[in-house]
């Protein structure tokens, strides 16, 4: 099963290394992994989407929790929470398309940061699966560049994951 | 007291009670040396190859309990020490290794023996810092040594670049007494309402086992672990890092388990209806096949390392916390109620497993002619009065040597047993004689793993270490030809030695006592004869049997019940 993990970290130079290098060292799958600094600059929250059986999952947490870099961690699946990630693409659009282009990114709220003669950059912002259909909508061929964020979450309400 | 990085790591060494740095120089330390120079407070050991300074830590620190420090210069010196530090890091030994780095300025410039220590060994540590400004060296240092030697211990790597140790630059020093770290807080107290559970099983056992491993040694829990063991009056049975911890000679202790473990252990373990995991990992050499261990049992785990619990084996209670402070309120559980296990049961189960035992699966054939490999750990054994400290090296020997020298002390039986580094054990051997300078030690290894640093003759030389080396030489890679006899129809694809050095000779060339004994009477006089050199390093090369194979042996996706016996012992279980 898909899980969402949500970690801190001490903002040392060597611990995004730590998380990947474990992640390839035990074989674990890693969906996606982003990461930057919190409003304390001593710290980088990291959301990270990973998938495996439940023995798996709980091997990752223990394996995480055990770096010595890893403040705290929330395997947030189970709780409420908000999904986002955010996508820019540059698409191709010439003659005709440019409407039609525009009229798909209109109906996926997604905003036209930059123009040119040939082409436009589109920013999304979703969960996966949108961000997922808002590709599969354009004509493949025409798309030149895609940047996806990786998954950000964040539980909702009172429970969370703070210093 | 305002000192320069060199200064501070020294004095920092001294304030945090170091005696031993083992260790060898190169330009990116040579700031360090020349203040090693200038002191004598922590004696500098120089080894003769940066692997056998991570070693000789090692059987320090499993000696004593305390960290082994090691120092070697950048590049080609860290990456020497690389298999020892994975090797103390498979076996949670304590140790912190200093390692040169090129200047800060010059860092990911492929600068004269630049490599990325950090990188290297961070998959083979359990943390390691590169210190980028002196003001941050003593606070590292601290911090290395409690993560070193807290919670599930571990090797610890200082990268310490040559700028941040110059002379000319000093700050105001204190030595750190304590360390704070907001992500780093091992759990040693176990949770109340797991431990009235665990009881409550552990007492329900009508088939009861007691399986311990290195976390009782590395916990200085034997005490512990011998008081709960006899209060119950359960079979017990260690790992191979484990073996010390409750006292080989005792009736209720019944062997190690696992691949060469006895027979009795092993069927013990399959028939078990409360397994009792202490301080012990479930490696896949003392499982076997997952789907096929212990399949009656409900289990029940203490551990100080939540990731060794359910690893590769799902358990119903488990435990986090130390082995001492667990089985510490257990036993007072235990001292101050009459809740006591099922008498007639465990009766019962014992005579089962008595009767496994009179099998004698670790009995072998004895030759007048052939120097049986076995009797020579048994005759070690007398001729040490069971008290020796004993290393080993990877292989046949080392199972023979845990097979038939039973410890009846904690932190006496010193070997690779998770990473299996061949080499490891001459200069362990010479860290625990450093350690405890008038205690019998004795390596036992064989011909190939001797070779793997045979340079430490001379080191040991130089420190006057009296160490008794027993070679037990087949001209074999003898644990590979067994698999090759068992497993590939005998053909022995490069694991015959040839061309071997006159070993007596040798170790004479390096101003030590050689002896060659290759006939089965000499055996017990050549070994008394060395061990009462008591100041001089002895060489015994053992000529032995190159058939003999280790028995039992539980193969590869077998259970414990599906043991390859000895052909003796086999007549002896179908009768
Ligand atoms: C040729 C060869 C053959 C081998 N055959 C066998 C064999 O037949 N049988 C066998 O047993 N092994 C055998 N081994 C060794 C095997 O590979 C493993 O090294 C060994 O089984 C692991 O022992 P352990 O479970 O005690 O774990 P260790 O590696 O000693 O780990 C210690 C455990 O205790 C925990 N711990 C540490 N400190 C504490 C504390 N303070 N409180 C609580 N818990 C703590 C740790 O978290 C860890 O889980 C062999 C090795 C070789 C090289
Ligand atoms: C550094 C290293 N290389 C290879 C191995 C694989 N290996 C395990 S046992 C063994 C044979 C050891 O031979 P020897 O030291 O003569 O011991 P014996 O089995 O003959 O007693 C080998 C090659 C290892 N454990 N370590
Ligand atoms: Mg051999």
């Amino acid at each position: 099963m898909r899980h969402i993990i949500s970690l801190l970290l001490e903002n040392e130079p060597g611990a995004l290394s730590r998380v990947a290098g474990l992640f390839s060292a035990r074989a674990y799958n890693i969906e996606s992994l982003s990461v930057a600094p919190t409003e304390d600059e001593t710290a980088s929250r990291m959301t990270l989407v990973t998938s495996g059986s439940d023995e798996i999952i709980e091997q990752i947490t223990k394996q995480l929790n055990k770096l010595i870099d890893v403040v705290k961690l929330l395997d947030i699946t189970g709780d409420a929470h908000v999904e986002r990630e955010i996508m820019l693409v540059k698409v191709r659009v010439a003659g005709s398309a440019r409407e039609e282009v525009k009229r798909i990114a209109d109906i996926f709220r997604g905003r036209i940061l930059d123009v040119t003669q040939s082409t436009y950059i589109i920013e999304v912002t979703g969960d996966g699966t949108k961000l997922d259909a808002f590709i599969n909508s354009l004509d493949r061929s025409a798309i030149m560049e895609v940047v996806r964020s990786g998954l950000l979450a964040i539980g909702r309400g009172e429970k969370g994951l703070r210093l | 007291m305002e000192l320069s990085g060199s200064q501070i790591l020294m004095q920092f060494l001294k304030d945090e009670g170091v005696e031993y740095l083992f260790g060898y120089p190169g330009g990116a330390v040579l700031h360090i040396y020349d203040e090693i120079y200038a002191q004598d407070d922590v004696k500098h050991i120089l080894v003769r190859h940066e692997q056998g300074a991570t070693h000789m830590a090692d059987g320090y620190a499993r000696a004593t309990g305390k960290p082994g420090v090691v120092l070697v210069t950048s590049g080609p010196g860290a990456t020497n020490a690389v298999t020892g530090i994975a090797t103390a890091h498979m076996d949670s030994v304590p140790l912190v290794v200093i390692t040169g780095q090129v200047p800060t300025h010059a860092i990911g410039s492929d600068a004269f023996q630049e490599v990325d220590c950090v990188g290297i060994t961070r998959p083979c540590v359990k943390h390691n810092f590169l210190v980028k400004d002196v003001r941050e060296l003593a606070d590292t240092l601290k911090k290395a040594f409690y993560v070193a030697t807290t919670g599930r211990p571990g090797p610890v790597v200082v990268d310490i670049p040559k700028d941040v140790t110059r002379p000319d630059l000093k700050i105001p020093y204190e030595y750190p007494g304590t360390v704070a770290m907001r992500s780093y807080n091992p759990v040693m107290r176990g949770h109340p309402g797991q431990i009235r559970k665990a009881l409550d099983l552990i007492l329900s056992a009508k088939r009861p086992m007691i399986y311990t491993g290195g976390g009782v040694v590395l916990d200085d829990a034997a005490d512990a672990l011998v008081k709960f063991t006899r209060i119950l009056g359960y079979p017990i049975t260690n790992t191979l890092m484990g073996l010390g911890a409750y006292p080989g000679t005792d009736p209720q202790f019944i062997g190690m388990l696992g691949m060469h473990g006895t027979y009795e252990a092993n069927m013990a373990m399959h028939h078990c209806d409360v397994l009792i995991g202490i301080g012990a990992r479930f490696d896949d050499r003392v499982v076997g096949d997952v789907n096929k261990f212990c399949p009656e049992a409900r289990i029940v785990h203490i551990d100080v390392d939540p990731a060794s619990i359910s690893k590769t084996v799902k358990v119903h209670v488990p435990i986090v916390g130390s082995v001492g402070k667990v089985l510490g309120e257990i036993n007072g559980m235990l001292e101050g109620s009459n809740r006591r296990p099922d008498g007639q049961a465990l009766a019962e189960w014992w005579e089962r497993i008595h009767r496994w035992k009179s099998i004698d699966c670790l009995a072998y054939t004895p030759s007048d002619t052939l120097i049986k490999p076995q009797s020579v750990v048994e005759k070690l054994y007398e001729a040490t009065g069971g008290d020796a400290y004993v290393t080993s090296d990877v292989g046949q020997h080392q199972m023979w040597a845990a097979q038939f020298y039973p410890f009846d002390k904690p932190r006496r039986w010193i070997n690779s047993g998770g990473l299996g580094t061949m080499g490891f054990g001459m200069p362990a051997a010479l860290g625990v004689q450093l350690a405890w300078p008038d205690a019998q030690v004795a390596c036992i290894t064989g011909e190939g793993s001797i070779i793997m640093c045979i340079q430490e003759l001379s080191t040991a030389k130089q420190y006057d270490l009296p160490i008794k080396i027993v070679n037990l030489n087949n001209r074999y890679l003898g644990m590979v030809r067994q698999w090759q006899e068992f497993m590939y129809e005998n053909r022995e694809s490069h694991s015959y030695l040839d061309s071997l050095p006159d070993f007596a000779a040798l170790a004479e060339s390096f101003g030590h006592v050689g002896m060659t004994i290759d006939k089965p009477a000499d055996v017990e006089g050549a070994l008394r004869e060395a061990f009462a050199m008591k100041d001089r390093l002895v060489f015994m090369d053992f000529i032995t049997d190159p058939a003999e194979n280790v028995y039992p042996m539980m193969m590869a996706g077998k259970g414990h019940n599906e043991m390859v016996l000895s052909e003796q012992t086999r007549q002896r279980e179908l009768a």
